[in-house]
């Protein structure tokens, strides 16, 4: 197959979503067509380009602190000390992904009031499980051969888990932070429906006011964002996978 | 006998101690949208129970902090939240003043703690009895049945929730049907497309990178979008399609809400399909060959039953999905549970928030422990039959 057409999409999406987000005024005749009587064609209640910062900053915080919890906790129960915590821990991450966002959106709120918090409560533990999932099979998988030898050469706990553990499971835990980014983005927009800064604001908007021209770009953003995140994730990790001597899939 | 601590035990201890002693019990409102006053234990219930109820949280904290049999923690840890939820409801009673019908009792931070912590404490004893998948539906039936006759006692009338419930129980269960038609329909949908597509992109192989790529770039698309952006073809549908109206397909309500549920859906169905298809080992196949099956008869008696328990996890993945993305229908018009969220949210009225929260929850968390179990059920007898 041509291997520079997915590249050559990629960068045209890329293109597009910028140049729409920084001049949506450029491409208003090509959604004026979906609007009725005479309603604006794009978004006008707050500039597209900083609820887009706005969305992805909410995502990034989300999903770093997710990534951090996630991770420590996937090495407690792996150490001996926590052993006695894996087999709850699995069940729990099983039963906390039958939790919908929308109802641990609509649970914080009660707790923290409206706003961006809800969001990031919601969006911080439905990205924790993917994470942590991921980071416990990598961590329980490691080859052991090479445990082994580092053992056998002397490394301490801490040593073993810095030099070796963590870096041959980075891979596989990406693709759980993948994962995660990927569902907090399409997530974020729920949380404008308790008043988040978020591109949902443009949808809801849409929605309430029966235009489809703001439904439209909400949604064509947001995923414009998922699909672009997700490739250049993919990309850093078939890197550390490489780097690991995994090679690729 | 030396005691030796355990080390949840720790943890379910301290989140007690602090849920019991420092955290408010139950809420008091004036009426349903002022913000609330906490109430300790001692506060919500009349003296004897309160002081009773303290008594078990505390005893529950020692069995749980020491390493003690596996027998004495399930029962602590049932009789813990039998007596949360019995006593929580004399709290409603309690503290609400006689005949005033605006005042709204709900249960505040500490009651959820402790529910939780206790449940913390169960679900450890469940999983390190190892139940077998029936036994996991039978709790799980058990606990159903204590919930409804719980309700159905009318001892937790006076919950603020169940005055939510009690003001719009026709639309409750009317908007519940909704819920799950939503869910389980669109999940059938999924299932009678995805399938025969899935089998038919195992077979073509240029047919499958394409089709898998289109229904990864459907999930990106944020649900609210999904749903908003299929009321306009489904509203030209039902004005030029002949028939279509009258079979109930709009522009806004169900119509969209179902289809963007079943566009949801086709993917883990047809990605498990073709990884359940591929997975079915050569040998298998060699063999069918070679005893003069046909296509069809290998499809339906060798490579079926060997991809369903992967095919089955796919609709376990779809089921769950959707009963929580369902809530979002509410926001088009489609009904389902999500009604009483967004009124919920729109009015401040948390209490309604929960009213659609909970149910969705426990629907979620019981289609993910029944189909689990026959999933292990499939794979499991899969493994025991001679290959």
């Amino acid at each position: 197959m041509k291997a520079w057409l997915p590249a050559l999409l990629r960068l045209a999406v890329l293109v597009f979503l910028v140049a729409f987000i920084t001049n949506p005024g450029w491409f208003e005749p090509l959604l004026k067509p979906l609007t009725e009587n005479g309603a604006p064609a794009i978004y006008n209640q707050g500039s597209l380009l900083s609820l887009t910062l706005q969305h992805l900053w909410t995502v990034a915080i989300a999903t770093v602190a997710a990534t951090i919890v996630a991770v420590a906790l996937a090495i407690l129960v792996t150490r001996p000390f926590g052993a006695e915590f894996l087999p709850l821990s699995r069940s729990l991450v099983n039963i906390g992904q039958t939790f919908p966002p929308v109802a641990v959106l609509a649970l914080a709120v009660p707790a923290v009031g409206f706003g961006q918090t809800p969001t990031l409560i919601a969006l911080f533990l439905y990205g924790l499980l993917p994470i942590f999932e991921n980071a416990l099979t990598a961590l329980t998988t490691l080859p052991g051969n090479v445990m082994e030898a580092a053992r056998g050469a002397g490394m301490t706990g801490w040593q073993r888990l810095l030099k070796v553990e963590l870096p041959l499971s980075a891979p596989v835990v990406l693709g759980g932070i993948r994962l995660s980014v990927v569902i907090s983005l399409a997530t974020a927009t729920i949380g404008s429906t308790v008043a988040a800064k978020t591109l949902g604001e443009v949808i809801i908007a849409g929605l309430t006011t029966n235009n489809l021209a703001f439904v439209l770009q909400g949604g064509l953003i947001v995923a414009a964002l998922a699909v672009l995140i997700y490739d250049a994730l993919s990309a850093v990790e078939r890197y550390a996978a490489r780097r690991m001597g995994q090679g690729t899939e | 006998m030396t005691l030796r601590f355990d080390k949840l035990g720790v943890v379910i201890a301290v989140i007690v101690a602090y849920a019991a002693l420092l955290a408010p019990f139950a809420t008091f409102r004036a009426n349903r949208i002022v913000p609330g006053q906490g109430r300790s234990i001692l506060e919500a219930l009349p003296l004897t129970l309160g002081w009773l109820l303290l008594a078990v949280m505390l005893a529950g904290a020692i069995v749980a902090l020491f390493k003690t049999p596996l027998i004495l923690r399930l029962a602590t840890s049932v009789v813990a939240l039998v007596a949360l939820a019995i006593l929580i409801g004399t709290a409603g009673s309690f503290l609400t003043p006689a005949g005033n019908t605006f005042a709204r009792v709900a249960p505040a931070s500490g009651f959820w703690l402790l529910v939780f912590t206790f449940t913390l404490l169960l679900a450890d004893v469940l999983t390190r009895l190892n139940l077998t998948p029936w036994t996991r539906v039978g709790v799980l039936v058990a606990a159903a049945i204590a919930i409804a006759a719980l309700l159905a006692s009318g001892s937790l009338d006076s919950l603020s929730i169940l005055k939510e419930y009690a003001s719009r129980a026709d639309s409750f269960w009317a908007e519940a049907s909704k819920h799950v038609t939503l869910a389980l329909g669109s999940l059938a949908g999924a299932v009678i497309v995805g399938l025969p597509l899935g089998i038919l992109c195992h077979r073509v192989e240029r047919l499958r990178a394409g089709v898998l790529n289109v229904l990864n770039i459907i999930q990106t698309i944020p649900s609210i979008a999904l749903f908003g952006l299929l009321i306009a073809p489904l509203g030209w549908v039902a004005l030029h399609v002949p028939g279509a109206a009258a079979i109930g397909i709009r522009g806004i309500g169900a119509a969209p809400a179902f289809v963007a549920l079943f566009l949801y859906s086709l993917l883990p169905v047809v990605a498990n399909t073709v990884v359940g298809l591929a997975g079915v080992p050569r040998a298998a196949n060699d063999a069918a060959r070679g005893m003069g099956m046909t296509d069809r008869q290998r499809l339906f008696g060798v490579e079926f039953p060997l991809a369903f328990p992967v095919i089955l996890t796919g609709i376990r993945i779809v089921l769950v999905q959707n009963i929580g993305l369902a809530t979002i229908a509410a926001l088009i018009g489609g009904g389902g549970f999500g009604v009483f969220v967004f009124q919920g949210v729109g009015q401040t009225a948390m209490d309604l928030v929960l009213l659609g929260a909970l149910p969705t929850v426990a629907l979620a968390f019981a289609a993910a422990i029944i189909l689990d179990a026959i999933i292990e059920m499939t794979s499991t007898r899969r493994r025991a039959e001679p290959a």
